[in-house]
């Protein structure tokens, strides 16, 4: 009984600890000096590190879920729905949250190891010995920037994964641009569009908040900073997944 | 009259139930400098990070240039430690950053009115003080150890500190480069008047900088005094580092 209660005892100290990082996130964002410069260097780094594996994934999969729906589709005879079906899947859900994932696998992993180098190395505590705020210039650009990319790569990838998709319905019968991309957005609701665009900031923010917090929290030694890459992504994958049906339940009472 | 910019008592810490400073007392004069000799793992860099607030103390007072850093808040700090540098033992330059940019990273974010040509005078001023100007360009990884405690140094003495705490300036690097190392610690305390804390387990680098030495034994300030009246000390914990 001892191990799960220890435990049990340390999720929760982390839990909390977690929630006062984000919060001083909160305190400390929002007031000069901005590190305008860091935080555009930050977008860019980010943007461009996660973009060739988000597109890859994105294509291969509204190319894959297509030819797969297909079959039983054409059983029932609506092969004609397709387009509005992988439409609805892939904005609502499967966009986001693949994204969202491979996000906190690519840029999760990044931030923690690089924090938590920079942790074990001391150079954190040089900026704050240098009355510098390692916080700011750290943690508040990477957080934001995370945010803030995440839902512009969702959106890109919502956009490929929807090619494939055409391109995989063209393998069967001929359909033109227009017309599959009129058949989506015809069946697609503000409601479907926008619950699942709000989300994505805040998976962005879990995974910037969490890589952060782990690197910033790195145990000494080169092992410390295997383990805090290894346990952003983790961590942030889990809470996604978490943020992802919470926010379903919220959409619901608008629908 | 000698006015005393660090003023350090009855300072306490342990992590668990391994007492590391255990009632610990000592001043640092203006303009001196003063080595504080210890074996490995007796607490020298744990003291020293007391003094500039990145260890909370578990007990105890520390002044600094008048004001006690452990009742300051955010801002104050940040202000006492422009005046305080500190040279850490790994060095721990930005690595993602070049030479240029470890050396105005502090430069920026203290001194907003300088102009572009300023800064750059004033980091080739830094790196001229250390002898690497042709370095300006280069990333930490590409120096030598010697190379880049020198630019470390650089980077501490870009904010023109009044006081300077060095931790091990030269463990690690081999004899001609501790030498250098260390002439440079003098000719930086001569030509800005700094006054510096110098921590140490290294003989050689005792007797070239110390005007004063305190013993750091079991957690206490053991025993203070120059370099003649340690050397022959009688006590055999002291005479086991002058051996
Ligand atoms: N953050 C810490 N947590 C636990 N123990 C520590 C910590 N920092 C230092 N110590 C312990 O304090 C003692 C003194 O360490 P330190 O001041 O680094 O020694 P040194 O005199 O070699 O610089 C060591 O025994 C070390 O294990
Ligand atoms: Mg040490």
């Amino acid at each position: 009984m001892l191990v799960p209660k220890a435990g049990l005892k340390s999720f929760l100290n982390e839990t909390g600890e977690t929630f006062r990082f984000a919060l001083r996130f909160f305190q400390q964002g929002f007031r000069p000096r901005y590190e305008v410069e860091e935080f555009v260097r930050q977008c860019f780094v980010i943007g461009y590190q996660s973009l060739p594996l988000v597109a890859l994934t994105a294509f291969i999969i509204g190319l894959v879920l297509t030819m797969q729906l297909r079959p039983s589709m054409v059983n029932y005879g609506v092969e004609v729905q397709i387009p509005a079906m992988v439409g609805i899947a892939i904005v609502r859900e499967i966009g986001p949250i693949l994204t969202a994932l491979i996000f906190a696998g690519k840029i999760g992993s990044s931030i923690g190891a690089e924090l938590g180098s920079m942790k074990v190395t001391e150079q954190i505590d040089a900026m704050e010995v240098s009355g510098t705020n390692p916080f700011k210039y750290l943690v508040v650009t990477r957080t934001l920037a995370a945010t803030m990319m995440l839902p512009i790569l969702v959106i890109l990838a919502d956009a490929i994964s929807l090619f494939g998709s055409y391109l995989a319905v063209n393998l069967y019968e001929t359909l033109t641009f227009g017309l599959f991309f009129k058949k989506v957005f015809d069946n697609l609701a503000y409601i479907d569009v926008i619950p699942a665009f709000i989300k994505t900031f805040f998976f962005g923010f879990a995974v910037g908040i969490i890589g952060c917090y782990k690197g910033y929290h790195s145990k000494k030694g080169t092992e410390g900073v295997g383990l805090s890459a290894n346990s952003s992504v983790v961590v942030s994958s889990v809470l996604i997944f978490i943020i992802d049906l919470i926010a379903v339940q919220i959409a619901e009472l608008f629908q | 009259m000698t006015e005393f910019v660090i003023k350090i008592e009855d300072l306490c810490k342990s992590f668990g139930d391994h007492h590391v400073l255990d009632h610990f007392d000592l001043s640092l004069i203006r303009g001196e400098n003063l080595v504080v000799l210890g074996k490995s793992g007796s607490g020298k860099s744990v003291l020293i990070k007391c003094i500039i607030g990145l260890i909370e103390p578990d007990h105890g007072k520390i002044q600094v240039l008048g004001q006690d850093i452990l009742t300051l808040d955010q801002t104050d700090l940040d202000h006492i430690r422009v005046k305080v540098a500190f040279l850490f033992q790994s060095n721990a330059l930005y690595d993602s950053m070049t030479v240029r940019e470890n050396l105005e990273f502090p430069l920026r974010r203290h001194s907003f009115q300088l102009s572009a040509e300023e800064v750059d005078d004033m980091v080739m001023e830094a790196l001229q003080n250390v002898g690497l100007e042709h370095t300006v360009d280069m990333m930490p990884a590409e120096l030598s150890g010697g190379m880049r405690k020198r630019i470390a140094l650089a980077r501490t003495l870009i904010l023109k500190p009044e006081i300077i705490l060095y931790d091990e300036p030269t463990t690690g690097l081999d004899p001609i480069t501790s030498v250098e190392i260390i002439t440079l610690i003098n000719k930086i305390q001569e030509k800005y008047k700094t006054s510096s804390m110098i921590i140490t387990h290294d003989m050689k680098c005792v007797k070239m900088v110390a005007q004063r030495i305190a013993m750091l034994i079991d957690g206490k300030c053991y025993a203070i005094g120059t370099y003649d009246e340690l050397s022959t000390s009688t006590d055999e914990k002291i005479s086991a580092f002058f051996d």
